[in-house]
């Protein structure tokens, strides 16, 4: 079976699996890092959101052997700076989550968000932000957060 | 009862002997018997624990799946036990009948627990403080607690909890413990972040699918797309070439009400038995003598023949069928809502171990211990006693989780191969397996005199839960929990004649309840029926609704809550309408209004405002949460495409088919919460049902026309 030094949070971990396991399944039992969620399995819902090179995409729909050998990988575990991100502290002061599942996802989406535009406005997080799901329905608290964040950053 | 305690420190695994306390009879709440088939336990419920050493731990006996149950539950303990919540540590129930029931359910966590866990609190801290007055030699009545210590008033005396809780244990538990006055409560109704809330927002919070056994394998169950058939056949070569696959075996999938044939392909790792079961070959042989009523057409066809029959008498007030033939102004219509999925993201799953000893331990994302410990010991053929039960955190149920077919599924894996295994379903066994939101029919009839509403009659129409499931309805009865949503004193509306009728449409779809269960089918047809009659009495809908609510002041507050806060009575531009809706549920009452505008696209929702009677709560802020989440899930349940069924099979497979509510859609939401001291009401499901009916009567105001079938188009 093919062997990947995946670089996860700055750590790089020796997966052995096969070259089409999606990055989700790598993450989550072969990293044993459970934070990322998997959801939908066809990127519907953004649950799986992590950087790849600090860009958010769907893990389930990475395979491994799609992944540059120089890649960085961040899930949620790997955000905090050094204890919370401001996207996280907003997070917890707005109560965001109610299950909080697909939270983790909405974090990484947030996070990358503001990493390129440092203020957005309404619809720029609103476009950001479509491909999250949130069946709870706290999308108006994520909103109010992003916000906030913009202006702890 | 000493040793109850001591045996229950040793479960837990705790080292210090100290108090654990609990209280006797459990309240019989009316709406905890309809969901839960565990008895009430009349033993010593211990809820809390404080050893010796100070440490302090609190029972949260409800799953929390994002209601907040977690905070809740622990909060009423503590309001009356005196300490913050802070100064805790909270762990879940096994399921064990000690501590009453614990399904999280028909918003029943704090309307059913209020009085009990007060008692609980309350019970503990007079032993403790007693404990504290027999050490100082003084009288109980000249201490007080606070913050987790008794201290002697007048003085700087001060012991811990754990300092006197051994000697407290040695005491008999009050029976009739003081409560607080509402009034003096620090907790209670109070804004507190939930603490549960950081680890949701930085992964490690556990839910069931992060379940990590030692020696685990993993398990895709392959299910029948027409949920009855057998298997005629199974071709497994292909995935048995699937690196990481270990077995395909043949299992069975235990509803509450029918086994059904499936497939098991056992992996040692979850990638590996997703691809090896889409490489299975399964032919299914049909079985269609058990389909009945499997297509959404065949289903909605005997439906609304029954809407043209008279249904079977719940409740009446006068004679409205004499009352309708009589009158000259009176109007009829039927209203029709979809089978819905519940949809959560986080989709079924279990890990469970049948043990080599026959012992069996499970960690499952379930809304009800209680009943997870039963059904396991039941469908294994093990003492209770031997069943060990592990609730994580749920990833969202709405009402899914609780229906625990995948439990079982989990359990007949485990015990055929001899080993630990997490059964995951993936989305499209979630929403094309069921069970459902019942799809239901309102057949409302009405008559107006003199400008009132005088004669009244709503014939719900469609399968019920408590037939399908629990197999507990007598044919040519009216189910009492659906008529009961729709009955006067529900509604509380003064009609002179009142009547309730039931007519049940079988279907072999699998069906269940669906956040707050049929108030989200009739919610609908009740309340924009109202409206019609307005219109047809020439009333404003509000002034129409509150003349007929003049005897019931709750009712009345709320609405004239929303009138006030919508700014109800300013007139809005052309192009822009408004509607209202107001619907009991749960011991609640919620009321909405629904802002709409013509763009040129269609119709878009601007904005909804909602108030919410929930008696006395917990914490306002959760209250706005949950009432955001069923705005939210209420527009989806409103707009979006149900389930539905052809070739006796689902149609719809994932999100992209079966939609959920995005971020785009969200409307700009109010929520106001009337504050009072009467006793809790559910807070997780009411605000759902006005959502619909407020939506469809904004439409009405805007174009004219009158919906009556959902979803509609915005």
């Amino acid at each position: 079976m093919p062997v990947f030094n995946l670089n996860i949070n700055n750590k790089v971990y020796k997966i052995t699996a096969e070259a089409d396991m999606p990055l989700v399944w790598a993450i989550r039992d072969l990293a044993n890092l459970k934070g990322t969620k998997f959801g939908c399995g066809m990127a519907q819902c953004g649950a799986c959101t992590v950087h790849l090179d600090g860009q958010p995409i769907r893990s389930c729909q990475m395979p491994l052997s799609a992944i540059s050998k120089k890649a960085k990988i961040t899930t949620i575990e790997g955000i905090a700076e050094p204890t919370l991100h401001a996207v996280q502290k907003a997070w917890i002061e707005e109560q965001v989550p109610q299950c909080g599942y697909c939270q983790s996802g909405q974090i990484m989406s947030a996070v990358a968000l503001l990493k390129t535009n440092k203020n957005p406005n309404d619809e720029e997080i609103l476009a950001a932000m479509e491909g999250n799901l949130c069946r709870c329905g706290t999308y108006q608290r994520i909103n109010t957060a992003i916000k906030n964040a913009s202006k702890m950053l | 009862m000493k040793n109850n305690r001591r045996e229950f420190i040793k479960t837990l695994g705790l080292t210090g002997i100290g108090l654990s306390i609990g209280i006797d009879g459990f309240s019989n709440n009316i709406g905890l018997k309809k969901l839960t088939p565990a008895t009430l336990a009349l033993e010593i419920n211990p809820f809390i624990i404080i050893e010796n050493t100070g440490k302090i731990t609190l029972v949260n006996s409800r799953p929390d799946m994002g209601q907040g149950s977690t905070q809740a539950v622990p909060s009423l303990l503590a309001e009356e036990l005196e300490v913050s919540l802070d100064q805790v540590s909270i762990i879940q129930s096994d399921g064990r009948s000690k501590y009453g029931s614990q399904q999280s359910g028909g918003s029943s966590s704090v309307r059913g627990l209020w009085m009990p866990l007060r008692q609980a609190g309350a019970a503990a801290k007079e032993m403790l403080i007693k404990a504290a007055a027999e050490k100082w030699g003084v009288n109980a009545g000249d201490c007080y607690a606070e913050a987790g210590k008794v201290l002697l008033k007048g003085s700087q005396k001060s012991v811990t909890y754990g300092e006197v809780a051994d000697l407290a244990s040695t005491y008999e538990v009050p029976k009739n413990p003081k409560l607080k006055d509402p009034k003096d409560f620090k907790i209670l109704g109070k804004y507190n972040p939930r603490l549960d809330v950081p680890d949701r927002v930085t992964g490690k919070a556990i839910y069931g699918i992060d379940a990590e056994i030692p020696g685990m394998v993993f398990a895709k169950v392959v299910h029948s797309p027409r949920i009855h058939d057998t298997i005629a056949s199974i071709d497994d070569a292909a995935t048995r070439k699937v690196t990481g696959v270990l077995d395909v075996i043949k299992i069975e999938r235990a509803m509450p009400h029918t086994k059904v044939d499936a497939v098991a392909v056992i992996a040692q790792n979850q990638w590996a038995a997703l691809k090896g079961a889409k490489a299975l070959t399964v032919n299914w042989k049909s079985e269609s003598g058990k389909y009945l009523n499997q297509n959404s057409s065949e289903y909605f066809e005997a439906a609304y023949n029954a809407a043209k029959k008279s249904g079977i008498r719940a409740e009446e007030k006068g004679d409205f069928d004499a009352n309708f033939e009589s009158a000259s102004q009176k109007l009829e219509a039927v209203y029709e809502t979809p089978f819905l999925a519940h949809a959560a993201i986080e989709s079924e799953n279990a890990t469970v171990h049948v043990k080599d000893d026959g012992s069996v331990e499970v960690w499952a994302p379930i809304q009800g211990p209680d009943g997870a410990l039963s059904q396991v010991a039941q469908y294994l053929g093990v003492p209770e006693e031997k069943v060990k039960i592990n609730v994580t955190l749920l990833g969202g149920s709405f009402g899914r989780k609780a229906y625990m077919d995948f439990l079982n599924e989990a359990c007949d894996i485990s015990r055929k191969i001899k080993k630990p295994v997490k059964v995951l379903w993936t989305k499209e066994d979630d929403i094309a397996q069921g069970p459902y939101r019942p799809a239901m029919l309102s057949r409302m009839q009405g008559v107006i005199e003199n400008g009132r509403a005088k004669a009244f009659h709503h014939q719900a129409i469609g399968e019920s839960i408590a037939g399908q499931v629990f197999n507990g309805l007598r044919p040519n009865t009216a189910d009492d929990w659906l008529s009961g949503e729709l009955s006067q004193e529900n509604h509380q509306y003064n009609f002179e004649v009142n009547k309730v009728s039931y007519s049940r449409v079988k279907t072999s779809i699998p069906v269940v309840w669906w956040r707050s269960v049929y108030a989200s089918n009739f919610g609908w047809g009740q309340e924009c029926f109202i409206d019609e009659m307005a219109h047809e009495a020439k009333k404003d809908p509000l002034e129409f609704r509150l003349n007929l609510l003049k005897n019931a002041p709750r009712f009345t507050k709320v609405l004239n809550l929303l009138a006030e806060k919508a700014d109800y009575k300013t007139p809005l531009p052309a192009g822009k309408a408004k509607g209202i809706a107001v619907f009991r549920s749960f011991d609640s009452i919620s009321a909405a209004c629904v802002f709409v505008s013509k763009t040129d696209t269609g119709i878009k929702i601007d904005k909804v405002v909602s108030v919410i009677d929930c008696g006395m709560f917990v914490n306002p802020d959760n209250v706005k949460a949950q009432t955001e989440g069923n705005i939210i899930m209420g527009i989806q349940a409103a707009t979006k495409g149900g389930i539905t069924f052809e070739n006796n099979q689902c149609v719809q497979s994932n999100y992209h088919d079966y939609q959920v509510l995005r971020n785009s859609e969200t409307p700009k939401m109010e929520i106001h919460i009337v504050e009072n001291y009467e006793r809790p009401g559910g807070v997780g499901e009411p605000g759902l049902p006005p959502i619909a009916p407020a939506l469809g009567n904004a439409i009405f105001n805007l174009t004219g026309k009158r919906e009556r079938k959902l979803p509609l188009e915005v």
